[in-house]
């Protein structure tokens, strides 16, 4: 498809609508608009935007329709696939100025804010109340909007499920310019085909998220994790299908190896509460008072020690949690400075699969001599998996990481898996979803992009 | 080594209300735990228990429900606990507080290294420890951030003195409180908290002290009253001093001084 260049024409029309100082050209743009937190894709947006309104946003969509001009919006850019890069250069624009709660309804439960609302923001807000918005992806300055359109997951994704499920109602921009209200308050809803459900995900391809209803519950007030150490990897990965099935509901199951919490230590300066293991599988549990949670763990605990865990250790209480989930969330973070470069790989296998699939990738590291280290959700089956450049020259490590890639979602797809489980297709991972998806889901994701979007203006090169 | 590590229970939160009618704490449906502080003296004695092949007990006064932090201790690793609880010793001070420790370690047997945490995060006075040893005739040392025995009757110890680092050597036995952030604390282990004999942590009262006098602890034994606690006015002004220590010192003198304050 062939796009305009912004003109200054374009500019000036669109400054106007925005404003003078929302509105930054050419030079003005600070470099960081050209990437995300995926590193290999980068282009300069023409024009940025600031938006704060629905009605800026059909404005801008309703001029960039008629003068073809590539529309991509952007959160907080903290993506790992390139999703909110201008490919084609063209108009960006910017959601964090609608960053406004607008209300909390405590009799439906329900939040409804701007796209720009960011995730720790919002949990915060509603934690003062008492409430309880589950999704936790481990990227807290992300945008609710942002998180939405990849459907983030995190680490509660076992017990309470990802974003989709928290979404009640979406007002979104049409790409040519139509305002739509979808869902709203209701708990049920079968009326007609769901498009809000098909925009949750679409990575700003089909529309512009502008404002939505999220679903809340009551806070749980307490919450223990288990830190449990194992005499291997695979061993501590052995156990999640039998933790699965003793239907113990803890909120999360994460797994991590040794080297990589040593990384998590080095990079943080902190050292974590135990690194005796090999390897940890780490559960939190919650519920309304404590005894009822330690009630839940017991079982699982036991159960854990029978699998062979060495001992299980309580994270019970603030200064606990934070010694422990700090260096949890900075996992991603440490392998990348472990590393000249990286590349991601965020597949999803179901839940059973998920410790023959780590065997897998321990031996492709070494048949391709190169360090694949991972650390993921393994109670939902959603893998980490970093392709290391460390010594490689820039060639051999692009060629490394394309085997690896192709080897990684070929075996995933044997187990019955997917390419992402929550980071999204964006533009990395575009080739990978083409080649592991049947030709006539392609084609229907197809009209219904080109059904949403005649002009294909919205983020253009993105997902299909 | 014989070492007794000191522990406190304190409020879940570190937001704890005060109750602007009364004064008094909420402590309604609040979670305690072990005062955060603590877990770096108890990290650190188990270490040196571990590598002097000794044991390390606790040490705690408070109600019966503090036996709860008693129990952690084990559970990370401390081989027992011993709780000084008594209606009698309600009310006490950091003076009170500090006398009936220094009573309940004198009937404890031998004890080489006591440990106690840097402050708490309610009463937040930092001078238990200090008052203890004073009671108990033992050199003592405060911020303590790393401590080496030397197989000979004393340990080294490093000591953080805002300004400068002081390494010593005291004598055992002594009294040392620990600085935050020293180490990592140790998680407490399911395991051994399954584990527990029942009899891992003893009650003690006044009755079991050599100064049985009752006029000595809680309230009557306490020189400080608490009148009324109420939560601080918010005032985010303020007047940054600059140079060194002893500059500053002198300014700040100055100050209050031309204040009225002193
Ligand atoms: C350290 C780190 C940890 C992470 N951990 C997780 C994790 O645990 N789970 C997880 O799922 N992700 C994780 N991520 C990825 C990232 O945080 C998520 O993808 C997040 O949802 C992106 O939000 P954002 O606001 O930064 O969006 P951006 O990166 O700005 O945009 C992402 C996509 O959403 C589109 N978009 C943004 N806002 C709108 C809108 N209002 N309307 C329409 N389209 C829009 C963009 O066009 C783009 O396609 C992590 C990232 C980092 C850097
Ligand atoms: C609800 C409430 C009511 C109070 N009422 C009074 C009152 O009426 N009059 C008054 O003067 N003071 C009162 N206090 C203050 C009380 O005396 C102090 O909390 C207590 O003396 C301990 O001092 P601290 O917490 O400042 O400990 P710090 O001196 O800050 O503690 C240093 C270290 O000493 C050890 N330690 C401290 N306390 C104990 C303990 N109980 N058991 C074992 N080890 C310990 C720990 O290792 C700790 O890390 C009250 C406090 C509270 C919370």
């Amino acid at each position: 498809m062939s796009f305009s260049v912004v003109t200054r024409e374009n500019m000036e029309a669109l400054r106007a609508i925005v404003g003078q100082e929302n509105c930054l050209w050419g030079e003005e743009i600070s470099p960081d608009y050209a990437h995300d937190e995926l590193g290999g894709v980068e282009r300069m947006p023409d024009i940025l935007l600031r938006v704060h309104s629905t009605e800026e946003v059909s404005r801008i969509m309703a001029y960039a329709d008629t003068h073809r001009l590539p529309v991509v919006v952007r959160g907080s850019g903290t993506g790992l696939v390139g999703a909110a890069v201008a490919l084609e250069g063209g108009v960006m624009l910017e959601t964090t100025g609608m960053n406004r709660i607008l209300e909390l309804d405590e009799e439906n439960l329900t939040v409804t804010v701007q796209p720009g609302v960011l995730l720790m923001e919002l949990s915060e807000f509603v934690q003062s109340h008492g409430l309880f918005y589950p999704p936790d992806p481990g990227e807290k300055s992300a945008t609710i909007g942002g998180n939405i359109s990849t459907n983030a997951g995190g680490m509660r994704a076992v017990k309470y499920g990802v974003t989709r499920d928290y979404v009640r109602g979406l007002t979104v921009v049409l790409p040519t310019g139509e305002v739509l209200e979808l869902g709203g308050k209701v708990v049920k809803n079968s009326s007609g085909y769901s498009l809000k459900d098909v925009i949750i995900g679409s990575e700003g391809t089909l529309a512009v998220i502008t404002q939505a209803t999220l679903r809340l519950l009551p806070l749980p007030p307490v919450s223990v994790s288990l830190l449990a150490p194992f005499d291997s990897l695979d061993a501590a990965l052995d156990a999640v299908p039998a933790i699965v099935r003793s239907k113990a509901a803890p909120t999360a199951i994460e797994y991590m190896s040794r080297d990589v919490i040593l990384m998590a230590e080095e990079y943080l300066g902190k050292k974590f509460p135990d690194t005796t293991a090999p390897a940890y599988a780490l559960l939190t549990f919650d519920g309304p008072d404590l005894s009822q949670v330690e009630q839940a763990y017991a079982g699982t605990a036991d159960l854990c020690l029978e699998l062979g865990a060495r001992d299980i250790y309580l994270v019970d209480t603030d200064e606990r949690k934070k010694s422990v989930w700090d260096a949890r969330g900075a996992f991603l973070e440490a392998i990348k400075a472990s590393s000249v470069e990286m590349d991601e790989c965020d597949v999803v296998v179901p839940r059973s699969r998920i410790a023959d699939y780590i065997k897998f990738t321990h031996a492709l590291a070494k048949e391709l001599d190169m360090r694949l280290p991972s650390f993921g959700h393994a109670g939902d089956g959603n893998l980490h998996i970093y392709l290391c450049r460390d010594g490689m020259g820039r060639e051999t490590f692009e060629e490394k990481c394309r085997l690896a890639f192709e080897r990684l979602y070929a075996e995933a797809a044997r187990c019955g898996g997917r390419v992402s489980g929550e980071h999204g297709i964006g533009w990395a991972k575009k080739e990978y979803l083409a080649a592991h998806s049947a030709p006539e889901e392609l084609a229907l994701m197809g009209r219904i992009k080109a059904a949403f979007d005649p002009n294909g203006i919205l983020n253009p090169g993105k997902v299909i | 080594m014989e070492i007794l590590v000191c522990v406190k229970q304190v409020p879940g939160t570190t937001e704890v209300e005060v109750d602007p009618v009364t004064g008094v704490l909420k402590r309604d449906g609040v979670a305690s735990k072990m005062n955060p502080y603590d877990l770096y003296a108890v990290e650190l004695g188990l270490r040196l228990a571990e590598a002097t092949g000794g044991r390390l007990r606790a040490l705690s006064m408070g109600p019966p429900q503090a036996k709860a932090v008693l129990l952690e201790t084990a559970a990370m690793g401390a081989e027992s606990g011993v709780l000084v609880s008594d209606r009698r010793l309600g009310g006490a001070d950091v003076l009170a507080t500090g006398y009936t420790l220094s009573q309940a370690v004198r009937t404890l047997g031998k004890v080489d290294l006591i440990l106690c945490g840097k402050q708490t995060t309610d009463g937040d006075t930092a001078q238990v420890g200090a008052e203890m040893a004073e009671f108990l005739g033992l050199p003592h040392a405060n911020n303590v951030q790393s401590v080496e025995p030397d197989g000979e009757g004393y340990v080294k110890v490093r000591i953080d003195l805002d300004s400068h680092i002081s390494v010593q050597r005291l004598p055992l036995p002594c009294v040392l409180c620990i600085d935050s952030e020293v180490n990592t604390p140790r998680l407490p282990s399911y395991r051994r908290k399954k584990s527990l004999p029942p009899d891992c942590v003893k009650t003690i009262s006044l009755d079991d002290f050599g100064d049985r006098e009752p006029a000595h602890y809680g309230l009557t034994g306490s020189p400080t009253q608490v009148e009324r606690i109420f939560p601080p006015e918010k005032n985010s002004e303020k007047e940054m001093l600059h140079g060194s220590g002893e500059d500053m010192a002198k300014e700040l003198a100055a100050i209050l001084r031309c204040r009225k304050l002193i």
